[in-house]
């Protein structure tokens, strides 16, 4: 039964995993500016899975509500308001050497994660021990605890950031 | 699954996002390619923190606050995300307004 569930998981994952990617190589590699943005909702409900994988429940319900639903429709938006002017998204003059510059570096990069003896400190603990903690601690309200105490000033921040943001927009689009 | 898959899947997304933000001409396929990138440091950060505890009980810190620490920084990654879709796209609209054009090639005016 253990393991059942173990491979289901597995498979679950591989299966997202793979969507999203390819999503997201088709979000740069279509030549319609739409149809990419539909394959960004998709990546971005990969994501929303893979956190639910992780454990990370209510990050995925913010990545939801958050990018699916508000930052994907303000770039379908933009899409559609620039729609009478584009011409398609072509790609530029660079296309082969940073294909092969980038290539390099996510080789590199691979081969690090891939050689490095990670100190997987769960993997000593049990999954009970381990559903356990998420189960009887309740995650939002340490989320809550730790926004509003150990990581005050960067949320307050962050805050001041935001604010400034929507009025920088607003100052933006401004027709005078 | 592991922690060394979810850190390659995060690379590759990342790196796909790099390499669009690169090469593309479009300013909001470049603007998504930015997005792709942003979810992938959250998925890194968050499998980090959820297979590599930094876990210490001398300075009183408990387990799961230990275990929530990325995907606090997650939470603050999607904001700043958030302001910069803003006013990336308020750009764009201006862009298009000023220039009829949404290609990042065509905005040149400060170019000698």
């Amino acid at each position: 039964m253990e393991t059942d569930t173990a491979l289901i998981i597995d498979i679950v994952f591989w299966v997202i995993a793979v969507c999203t990617i390819v999503s997201a190589i088709a979000v740069v590699v279509l030549k319609d500016v739409f149809r990419s943005a539909l394959f960004l909702v998709v990546t971005f409900f990969g994501i929303a899975g893979m956190f639910l994988l992780l454990r990370a429940e209510f990050l995925a319900m913010v990545q939801i509500l958050l990018y699916v639903g508000a930052i994907s429709v303000l770039i379908l938006f933009a899409v559609v308001l620039t729609r009478d002017v584009e011409q398609g998204s072509p790609f530029n003059s660079y296309l082969v050497p940073v294909l092969f510059v980038s290539g390099l570096i996510l080789a590199g990069v691979i081969f690090v994660i891939t050689n490095t003896d990670w100190n997987v400190s769960s993997a000593d603990m049990t999954r009970e021990q381990m559903t356990a903690i998420f189960s009887e601690t309740s995650v939002l309200g340490n989320i809550a605890g730790l926004l509003i105490t150990k990581y005050v000033l960067a949320f307050e921040a962050v805050s001041v950031v935001l604010l400034g943001a929507v009025i920088g927009a607003l100052a933006l689009v401004r027709r005078r | 699954m592991g922690l060394q898959q979810f850190l390659i899947i995060g690379a590759i997304i990342f790196f796909i996002g790099l390499f669009g933000s690169f090469t593309k001409r479009n300013t909001i396929v470049v603007l998504m390619c930015i997005e792709l990138m942003f979810n992938a440091v959250n998925l890194t950060a968050v499998a980090m923190s959820r297979y590599l505890i930094p876990y210490s009980s001398v300075n009183g810190s408990g387990i799961e606050e230990s275990i929530l620490t990325g995907q606090v920084f997650s939470i603050f990654i999607i904001t700043i995300a958030a302001a910069e879709i803003t006013v990336g796209l308020a750009i764009v609209i201006v862009l298009v307004r000023n220039f009829k054009s949404v290609f990042v090639s065509d905005a040149s005016e400060l170019k000698y």
